[in-house]
């Protein structure tokens, strides 16, 4: 369940965002996230943006790998 | 230093070539989606199997459900709306998709909140918008009802069909299963948080990690539940941090708190499982299609003898199943594992002969 | 003229005279289809080529294209896949009573202006009105006539292991340009149809003697996906290479964001090639020259095998790819 597909807020208005996805835009709800703005990156479900993404996260992964890593090839 | 999907690979064969058989249930339907669509299966090792859990809300909503659904958006005064997911999904031998073609109008939105600008340019039609999904999409169907509310707008109803998972999964999982691990729904815990599934470790007492939608995400996840198993631990691990916090998004589950409560509900081939069903409070059940519409009484039972709870435990294969390939098939099918072109039963059919 | 079609303007008198005075003859006028006699004379000789297909579209017009520059090109293209040089095609026309005059126009000098494009002429052609609510504002029915210059050979249409395959331009723009425009589903800005006629296309690839085409065909309804599963035989396996196909940006994301893959996408403005991989590099270098041609690319190849379709990663794993199974629908899951 549950495509989301990552874009960047690119204006608001009122409730509504409009999230650039790489060429497409389309206008997104925005009730159920606090304090959105314009430039950043957000999760966007069935027209509603559901979360705003943490700039870090491919880094926060990569350290999650390493440990991993860390754990097999030790 | 930056690992690439061929190091994740070589780490999942090194591990893999020290265990036995592995069986991973991923409980999402966009997860079956992307294992698919980038081809994991063709680069795990051969002991290490995924399979396909009850996570696809759409499969799992009951007859009944559908049955209800069919009957409210066979009016001419009644504008239908849905994801286009639901559109194909059979009862007996009529879907949605058949009334529309029949003439009914039945549309597909990308957002709930269609339905009010529908509604609006529709004034004299009652719109119905059909509520299906799970913590993902919750939050939305509470959302437009919230909005239809503050508005005043007496021509939309919701048929509610949402669902929850942990309650699923445990009901599911609970006695004995030959699933080793879970690879939990990561859009789920981004709004329910990752505490939400630390149940797995804890009360069915198997590894699994919440993981992202990429290649590189799914196979990170399997790689750091194969080491847990491996290393003999039991934990939610988060691989899909960044977007999943502990407590997931707190104004989404207000919202969903505010206008919805759990209840029973009837999953399609599984029965009813206890408080994995939302509904209205009672301030908002006047927005419920249900008490809006007289729906016939003849309450569509689901079929008794489906085993899809067996096969989504791994304790049955489809062939096991007396409705296999004869009462239950692609075209009528009973049970998730058929209604889905990912189910196992479905695969059974589809490639038997070959 | 009245602003509305009603049905005196197809019962053959005053009224049809009118149409064809007034709207018809000034937009396709030529040396064919002036004398306006009950069938048009052609040069033809030799082998020729004809096909015929109806068009049912909504909304009548999108974002790159209309319905009766689909009705042209659709047409055309399917001449030009057989090999031949598409010269002529005829209009038939079923009109719903109430029709916009202007609306009929409009449409009428986009079927101009592709023929010219396409280099066809409209040499025959005949208009029904039918009640209110009986059809769906405009049908439109084209056939086509292809000729076969001399010296070309006429591709078999099958394909033949080592063959490399190759695309024309990028995949699935006219199928979602549709659904966006159909169900109201807000992209902005609007994705364009790619809906183009490519007779000059094939053409420009028959110039160079040496070039040598296996199959060829326009991967409408069904996409890449469907074209490549018909092609497929049962001691062949095509191979391609993921990433590879080209897709506008802005279509990909539209194809993201619905859970639709652009493989499954219609077309109406690309054509695949089965080549063999001697003349690959001299096909894609006439293609890319060509005004419908510049994204041209290769994406895969011809194996010996048993009848399977299927996309290799750069991570190295492989993908079956399946025919779509009826209409497609946005989905969430």
């Amino acid at each position: 369940m549950c495509l989301a597909i990552p874009g960047t807020i690119t204006k608001i208005e009122d409730m509504e965002a409009y999230v650039d996805y790489g060429g497409v835009s389309k206008c997104a709800d925005i009730r159920l996230v606090e304090n959105v703005k314009v430039g950043d990156i957000v999760l966007v479900h069935a027209g509603f943006v559901i979360q705003i993404l943490d700039k870090e996260n491919g880094e926060e992964l990569q350290k999650l790998v390493e440990e991993t890593m860390g754990i097999i090839y030790k | 230093m930056k690992n690439s999907i061929e190091d994740l690979i070589n780490a999942i064969k090194l591990l893999a070539e020290t265990m036995s058989e592995v069986s991973i249930m991923e409980v999402c339907g966009t997860h079956t989606a992307s294992i698919r669509k980038y081809g994991i299966p063709s680069v795990l090792p051969g002991n290490i199997r995924l399979v396909s859990g009850p996570g696809c809300p759409v499969c799992v909503t009951s007859q009944e459900d559908i049955n209800m659904a069919l009957s409210i958006a066979d009016s001419e005064k009644v504008i239908f709306t849905c994801f286009g997911d639901m559109m194909r999904v059979p009862c007996g031998d009529k879907s949605l998709y058949s009334l529309r073609e029949a003439g009914r109008d039945i549309r597909i939105v990308t957002s709930p909140m269609d339905a009010i600008d529908i509604s609006k340019t529709n004034p004299e039609k009652q719109v119905v918008y059909f509520g299906i999904g799970f913590e993902t999409t919750a939050p939305h169907t509470a959302a437009l009802v919230d909005e239809i509310d503050k508005q005043n707008i007496n021509n939309i109803s919701v048929l509610n069909s949402h669902k929850t998972m942990p309650q699923a999964i445990t009901h599911l999982l609970k006695d004995e299963c030959r699933v080793d691990a879970l690879l939990c729904p990561g859009h789920v815990a981004a709004i329910t948080g990752s505490d939400a599934f630390s149940f797995v470790p804890e009360k069915l007492n198997l590894p699994a990690a919440i993981a992202g939608f990429e290649a590189y995400e799914i196979l990170a996840a399997i790689l750091s539940i194969l080491t847990m198993l491996k290393t003999n631990r039991k934990e939610c691990v988060n691989m899909y941090p960044g977007v999943v916090t502990k407590s997931g998004n707190l104004k989404a589950l207000e919202l969903i708190n505010r206008v919805m409560e759990p209840e029973d509900a009837v999953w399609r081939g599984l029965g009813s499982i206890p408080g994995s069903g939302l509904r209205f409070r009672d301030r908002y059940a006047g927005f419920d299609a249900t008490k809006r519409f007289e729906i016939p009484g003849n309450k569509t039972q689901e079929p008794k003898g489906c085993l899809c709870s067996g096969i989504l435990r791994g304790e049955n294969i489809p062939t096991d199943c007396g409705h296999f390939g004869k009462s239950c098939n692609p075209h009528s099918p009973m049970g998730p594992c058929m209604v889905s072109s990912e189910g196992s039963c479905f695969s059974y059919y589809r490639y038997r002969d070959v | 003229m009245e602003s509305k079609i009603t049905l005196a303007h197809g019962s053959g008198g005053e009224k049809y005279r009118e149409l064809v005075q007034e709207i018809f003859l000034p937009a396709y006028s030529n040396e064919y289809l002036s004398p306006l006699t009950d069938s048009a004379i052609l040069e033809g000789g030799g082998k020729i080529a004809m096909t015929t297909d109806s068009y049912v579209v909504r909304p009548l017009f999108f974002p790159g294209g209309d319905i009766g520059s689909l009705a042209v090109s659709g047409t055309v293209n399917d001449l030009a896949v057989s090999g031949a040089l598409p010269k002529y095609i005829s209009v038939g026309m079923i009109l719903e009573a109430g029709l916009e005059m202007d609306v009929l126009k409009r449409i009428v000098d986009s079927i101009s202006n592709t023929a010219e494009k396409a280099g066809v002429k409209v040499v025959t052609g005949d208009t029904k009105v039918v009640e209110s609510k009986s059809a769906d504002e405009i049908f439109i029915n084209t056939a086509g006539v292809g000729i076969f210059p001399s010296g070309r050979i006429i591709p078999t249409q099958k394909i033949e292991a080592g063959d490399r395959i190759i695309i024309s331009g990028c995949m699935a723009s006219h199928g979602m340009a549709v659904m966006n425009a159909r169900n109201n589903l807000g992209f902005s800005p609007p994705i364009e149809s790619d809906a183009a006629p490519l007779g000059k296309l094939v053409d420009a690839i028959f110039m160079n003697e040496n070039n040598i085409i296996h199959a060829m065909r326009d991967p409408t309804r069904g996409g890449v996906a469907a074209t490549l599963c018909e092609w497929v035989t049962s001691t062949t396996d095509i191979i391609i290479y993921q990433g590879s196909v080209p897709v506008r940006p802005d279509v990909a994301a539209a194809c993201r964001l619905l859970g639709l893959d652009p493989l499954h996408i219609a077309n109406e403005g690309i054509i695949l090639f089965s080549v063999p991989e001697k003349c690959a590099d001299s096909v894609l270098a006439a293609l890319r020259k060509e005004e419908y041609g510049k994204d041209s690319a290769i994406i895969g190849e011809v194996r010996e095998g048993r009848g399977t379709v299927s996309a290799v990663t750069d991570f190295g794993s492989k993908i079956r790819i399946t025919m779509p199974n009826g209409e497609l629908l946005p989905r969430i899951c």
